[in-house]
């Protein structure tokens, strides 16, 4: 499948990236030459076989609902970039 | 021989016998470290200073004659991927150049359970995506056999740092090949278990169904040892398998007769260097005379598995990697006029370019319209190569393949081509996406004196065999009195 520069464009989009306009030639000829490659699985005997999705078959996991207390907060906001008063400071997102 | 030089169960004898203290051994570490690290650069943070302190502690106790653990006391480095609280873990990408992980991921309790020290954390590709190191976003690790060649990845820096005598054993992870390729290239032993054996709580995801965290070891011993220590059922990894304990070191016996060993055809054509099959033929002849049976056989999806390998693991990863935005932790950028801004300069900005790359595949993979054609298709390869394993592991106990089709490679001369760089995991990738467990232990070195790994592929929960038998082959060649990495300029 060929990919096209909007094609990519939007993808990186979806993604939230911003491509260099110097940029985006290689990442299109890299994303093509792989999928070149990756089209190989369509030539895959996989008739009548389904999907797997994990490496092992467990589902479904339950334990019980237990609230455990973080105490170390401090840790926690010392790793944002911006914080105030205890919480994680963001830009205003309403005008 | 330098205190270095030692396996940790040679380290344990020696302290038995109280011919060495804990101190000399970390100290030894420290002085090593100063010597070798400007010519390897394997550590991210290195902690020797600290461990020294921590070393004295404990050997006060045991002077003082309280009972402490048989590991304790003895250091170990860390990939720098494994969450580890109070010290940096980067990922070695900008995006988490300064991050202070607030917890311990459940194998580094486990390590800390034990006493051991850890003893720095180590270099790697990016978010463990590449083959070579190279794409760490700070340095580039060297291979102690030759110092213009990679050290193999991702887990570069724990297999360098291994065979540099930098750290008696580290901790690496595995998604396609992480550990054994490394572990290959650097003439080291490097195990990546069966999925959920060892949780992965703590562990930066990459791509969640691929990943599990290993030992990277000196011999097959220590890395029964270390395995001992990090596998376990863990609540907090829903993925972890809840079985019995297993006691790894009885697998180290000397006894190969009977075992049946199958050799998938298909892994020494095309694309497999001379020198590396060559190497691989004599160790088939050696397991002959060691008294297995040895059986060529097929199992025709190595492309297959490496296709969809790159489909499934950029699809996991573009899905995983979505949590670094700049809010809670990690790189913000500073242009920005809005959130949705923010969000997007911090990622064009904090992630390196193969990351980028990857996300945008797995990303183009999910897409509506592409869905079936890779992703889906990809799910159904997925049972197919699991479907051929089973097969195969019903005529044979486990598989013998070369852990890379080379040796350890230049720098430079695959960092520009992305789709070469994927081919160095052809002959790993099937085990993550069946969630076996594989070892690479040395089989020899070729003309350069570089190392040759060879690959044991066992069916799931098969470790006690594959330590077996690489342990027996591992006392019949004696690789490590034979070749010693020579740091070659």
């Amino acid at each position: 499948m060929k990919v096209s520069r909007e094609e990519l464009l939007h993808i990186a989009k979806l993604a939230d990236l911003d491509l260099k306009e110097e940029e985006i030639d290689t990442y299109l000829n890299n994303l093509q030459d792989i999928l070149n490659f990756a089209n190989i699985v369509n030539e895959a005997p996989v008739q009548g076989l389904g999907e797997t999705f994990g490496a092992n078959d467990n589902c479904n996991v339950f334990r019980k609902d237990e609230v455990k207390v973080f105490e170390d907060n401090a840790s926690l906001l010392s790793n944002a970039p911006e914080s105030e008063r205890n919480m994680f400071k963001i830009p205003k997102v309403i005008q | 021989m330098e205190i270095t030089e030692l396996t940790v169960h040679e380290l344990q004898d020696k302290l038995k016998k109280k011919e060495i203290t804990l101190p000399e051994i970390t100290k030894a570490y420290a002085k090593r470290i100063e010597e070798k690290e400007k010519d390897v650069q394997a550590f991210l943070t290195i902690l020797a200073e600290d461990a020294e302190k921590q070393s004295t502690e404990i050997q006060q106790k045991v002077d003082k004659g309280e009972e402490i653990g048989s590991l304790a006391g003895i250091p170990i480095g860390i990939k720098d991927n494994i969450c580890t609280k109070g010290i940096k873990t980067t990922c070695a990408s900008k995006m988490l150049e300064n991050f202070v992980s607030p917890y311990d991921a459940t194998v580094m309790e486990k390590i800390k359970a034990e006493g051991m020290i850890t003893l720095g954390k180590l270099n790697m590709d990016e978010f463990a995506m590449g083959a070579s190191t190279e794409y760490s976003a700070f340095q580039k690790t060297r291979n102690p056999w030759n110092l213009n060649a990679v050290p193999g990845g991702s887990s570069g820096g724990s297999a360098a740092a291994v065979a540099a005598d930098l750290v008696p054993w580290a901790l690496g992870s595995d998604t396609g090949g992480s550990i054994r390729q490394p572990a290959s290239f650097c003439g080291v032993v490097g195990l990546k278990p069966t999925y959920g054996l060892v949780s992965r709580y703590g562990l930066v995801a990459f791509a969640s169904s691929l990943d599990q965290i290993g030992p990277i070891t000196k011999d097959v011993e220590d890395c029964a040892m270390l395995l001992n220590v990090i596998t376990g059922h863990d609540e907090k990894d829903t993925t972890s398998e809840n079985r019995e304990k297993v006691d790894y070191t009885k697998a180290i016996r000397n006894d190969v007769k009977g075992m049946r060993i199958g050799i998938p055809k298909e892994y020494f054509g095309e694309g497999i260097d001379k020198e590396v099959k060559e190497a691989l033929e004599k160790a088939i002849q050696t397991y002959q005379e060691l008294g297995a049976t040895v059986e060529e056989c097929s199992l025709d999806i190595a492309n297959y598995a490496l296709a969809t390998y790159y489909i499934i693991a950029c699809a996991e990863a573009s899905s995983n990697l979505g949590r670094f935005d700049g809010i809670r932790y990690g790189y913000r950028t500073p242009n920005y006029n809005n959130l949705k801004e923010l969000y997007r300069h911090s990622r064009s900005e904090g992630f390196g370019a193969e990351v980028k790359r990857r996300i945008i595949l797995g990303t183009y993979v999910l897409s509506s319209g592409y869905y079936d054609a890779y992703y889906k298709k990809a799910q159904q390869v997925r049972t197919l190569v699991k479907k051929e394993f089973e097969e195969a592991f019903q005529k044979y106990d486990f598989l013998l393949t070369p852990t890379a089709p080379n040796v350890a490679f230049e720098i430079g001369t695959k960092s520009n081509n992305p789709l070469e760089m994927y081919l160095a995991d052809i002959c790993t990738v099937s085990v993550n996406i069946a969630g076996l467990p594989g070892i690479s232990i040395p089989c020899g070195v070729n003309s350069k004196q570089m190392p040759i790994g060879m690959q044991l592929i066992g069916p799931k929960f098969s470790e006690e065999t594959l330590l077996q038998a690489a342990y027996t082959f591992e006392q019949k060649i004696e690789f490590r009195k034979k070749y010693r990495p020579e740091f070659k300029k």
